[in-house]
């Protein structure tokens, strides 16, 4: 047999049908939904007389525009609990099992997927939510759906897919103190823009990769799309075993053995071809942080802003020197020492225990800046209640920092979770788009460790200034 | 879905590059269970000044761009979220087709599915489309499906891409869950062999 890439290798197990000049089938093990792109979808099924093929692989949580104050301070508005309704009554109506809000096992999709083991090496997992490409960390084909597939699965539990051309990103060498998974991600985005991904899954390789946890491994993944690229993989190996084992929903005892074998398999064989490699070093990163309005505009934290002349063509200038004006930033300053006014640690990227535990590790015995507003949102209940045996619910509120419930929070800012017009705000999430955090905010997309040295410095700053002194 | 078969149109030029989802429609729109009415939040926080008034700076709010049903965008149109209410809104706007030389893959898909027809051209093509647009906004351009082919001003036609079975539900106005569902004999063998 032909040597195979690892995503071919899971396509290849799916198609159900594949006709001349049509698209195939391609069979969805697991569907993840939430409340903000099923409910059309639902209505779609029902305006047909359709029922969920499969709802028991089906699973339902709510996290966008859920409230992640104090259970005592719940403010909802109207429209989002219509539509938390809404997926109450879909998922009781049609038989899914949902993590609702208030549920112990409720929080982020793309936490939770993987935390509870619904997430393994080699299904194919979608989620109208375009950070599905996540659990491709653990070896899945992972990718964002629109709400009409989510529609298309639920009925049928398939998708009509072309098949996409694939893409390494090889990253080989060890990283420096201080520089983390989400500085690879940002360095990735950097070098190939926001639509140097478009049309590949990405495969990433190399012995940095290798070098990852889990958690480090999901924040690559999950920011591929912001490459451009639907689905980030990365091959199953002891460290994805280690973490699976003994979850609520991945198999056990002999199941599980055999579970191990076959995950074994999911890996580019020697031989195979991409369309296309990409090669990052990662003992030359520094930790990284965006400047511009989409996360293609990244640079080392040391570095200056670009100048106009660095851009080539007229178009991409115009798009640089709109979003110097939506930054309110200079094209060649420095943003070391910039003020920022908000610091925002958590999301589908950056909001799982090794986030929380880098992030702590800065606020310890230290205090937030004055008039800097700093929150930490965890990932889900499950994380929380890990935070707050490790006792880094403490250190957060000592320093001065909010500790919040679970949810996507200031990512997306549908829950009363908001910039203010004007405010900067260092984010662990993932869209620096403008608006996103917000109407009129302004976001320099970081890691943990970076987002918390902001937060005590008031200033845009280097992590490892703090980590060494 | 509504048939698309030929579509000419006076157009809107919007040359930004990489216009994400984020701008076509802000998430605070998001808590809606419809499909319909997020027309009017097309584009919201650059269509409407801090007062809820029109911002008279935006393309489209000019007296030229009202009844046109083609948008001339930047490269990358589309990328950022999943959201299927950025071509509810597009389409809700009026538009039936977009014209760039490049679209995020998630937008692309979800376009395709709602009658909204993304048209790829060359950079040469794209440049020369949008500077005659800018020129002159009561230029007429027409796109024609079953040939793949667009037509600008004098002598200008270029061809475009689309899979086969995008273009073939576009020109039936077939819904794409139809032809899935024919498959469940299939999809209920490959359940058995699996389990």
């Amino acid at each position: 047999m032909e040597p195979r890439t690892l995503f071919q290798k899971v396509w290849d197990d799916h198609v159900v049908a594949q006709e001349p000049d049509r698209p195939a089938v391609l069979y969805i093990d697991l569907q993840l939904i939430h409340e903000v792109t099923s409910p059309q979808a639902f209505t779609g099924l029902r305006e047909r007389g359709l029922q969920v093929r499969r709802p028991d692989k089906t699973i339902a949580t709510m996290d966008h525009s859920t409230p992640t104050l104090p259970k005592a301070l719940w403010v909802i508005d109207d429209q989002a609990k219509a539509q938390l309704g809404m997926l109450e009554t879909n998922c009781k109506e049609f038989g899914v099992e949902l993590f609702a809000l208030g549920d112990s096992r409720n929080g982020i999709v793309h936490v939770i997927g993987p935390e509870r083991g619904f997430t393994q090496p080699g299904k194919t997992i979608v989620c109208g939510d375009s950070h599905t490409s996540t659990h491709g960390a653990f070896g899945a084909l992972a990718f964002g759906i629109g709400t009409s597939e989510v529609e298309h699965v639920l009925a049928t539990q398939c998708l009509l897919q072309r098949k996409a051309k694939t893409l390494e990103v090889r990253v080989d060498g060890q990283l420096m103190p201080g520089v983390t998974a989400k500085d690879i991600i940002l360095a990735l985005c950097a070098k190939i823009g926001t639509h140097g991904g478009t049309g590949y899954v990405i495969e990433f390789t190399g012995s940095a990769i290798r070098a990852l946890d889990m958690e480090a491994r999901m924040t690559v993944c999950n920011m591929s799309i912001e490459a451009g690229a639907r689905a980030g993989m990365i091959a199953p190996d002891e460290t994805t075993f280690e973490y699976l084992k003994g979850r609520e929903r991945v198999p056990q005892g002999a199941d599980w053995d055999a579970a191990v074998e076959r995950w074994t398999q999911l890996r580019t064989d020697e031989g195979a071809k991409f369309d296309k490699t990409v090669v990052l070093d990662a003992s030359k990163l520094e930790p990284m942080i965006t400047y511009g309005t989409n996360p293609g505009m990244g640079m080392q934290i040391s570095e200056t802003v670009p100048r106009l002349d660095s851009f080539d063509d007229f178009s991409q200038q115009a798009a640089f020197e709109k979003s110097m004006l939506y930054m309110g930033l200079e094209p060649g300053q420095a943003l070391l020492g910039q003020k920022i006014d908000v610091v925002f640690i958590g999301s589908c990227t950056n909001s799982r225990i090794s986030d929380l535990r880098m992030a702590a590790g800065v606020f310890s015995g230290r205090k937030v800046a004055e008039g800097v507003r700093t929150l930490v949102v965890p990932g889900s209940h499950d994380i929380k209640k890990q935070a707050e045996s490790e006792g880094l619910d403490q250190i957060f509120k000592e320093a001065g920092a909010e500790w919040r419930e679970p949810g996507c929070s200031m990512c997306i800012a549908m829950n009363g979770d908001n910039l203010e017009p004007g405010e900067y705000a260092v984010s662990t999430s993932n869209r620096n788009f403008e608006g996103r955090q917000g109407k009129g905010g302004r976001t320099f997309l970081a890691s943990p460790l970076t987002a918390a040295a902001a937060a005590i410095t008031g200033k845009v700053t280097d992590p490892r200034s703090l980590l060494l002194s | 879905m509504a048939k698309f078969t030929t579509l000419t149109s006076h157009a809107v030029p919007l040359p930004a590059e990489n216009v994400d989802t984020d701008q076509i429609i802000p998430a605070r729109f998001l808590k809606v269970t419809d499909k319909n009415g997020l027309g009017d939040s097309l584009f919201c926080d650059w269509r409407y000044l801090g007062d809820g008034s029109d911002n008279p700076e935006f393309v489209l709010n000019e007296p030229a761009s009202q009844g046109a049903q083609i948008l001339i965008a930047g490269n990358n149109f589309g990328s950022g979220s999943s959201r299927e209410h950025a071509p509810w809104a597009l389409v809700g706007w009026g538009f039936r087709a977009i014209i760039s030389t490049g679209f995020a893959d998630i937008f692309e898909s979800n376009s395709l599915k709602n009658g909204l027809l993304p048209v790829e051209v060359s950079a040469d093509v794209h440049k020369a489309l949008m500077e005659a647009v800018q020129l002159d906004r009561s230029m007429k351009i027409t796109i024609d499906l079953p040939t793949q082919s667009v037509t600008g001003l004098d002598g200008l036609e270029t061809t475009f891409p689309i899979d086969a079975f995008s273009k073939h539900c576009l020109l039936e106005g077939l819904d794409q869950l139809g032809y899935l569902l024919s498959f469940d004999g299939q999809i209920t063998s490959y359940e058995q062999q699996r389990t």
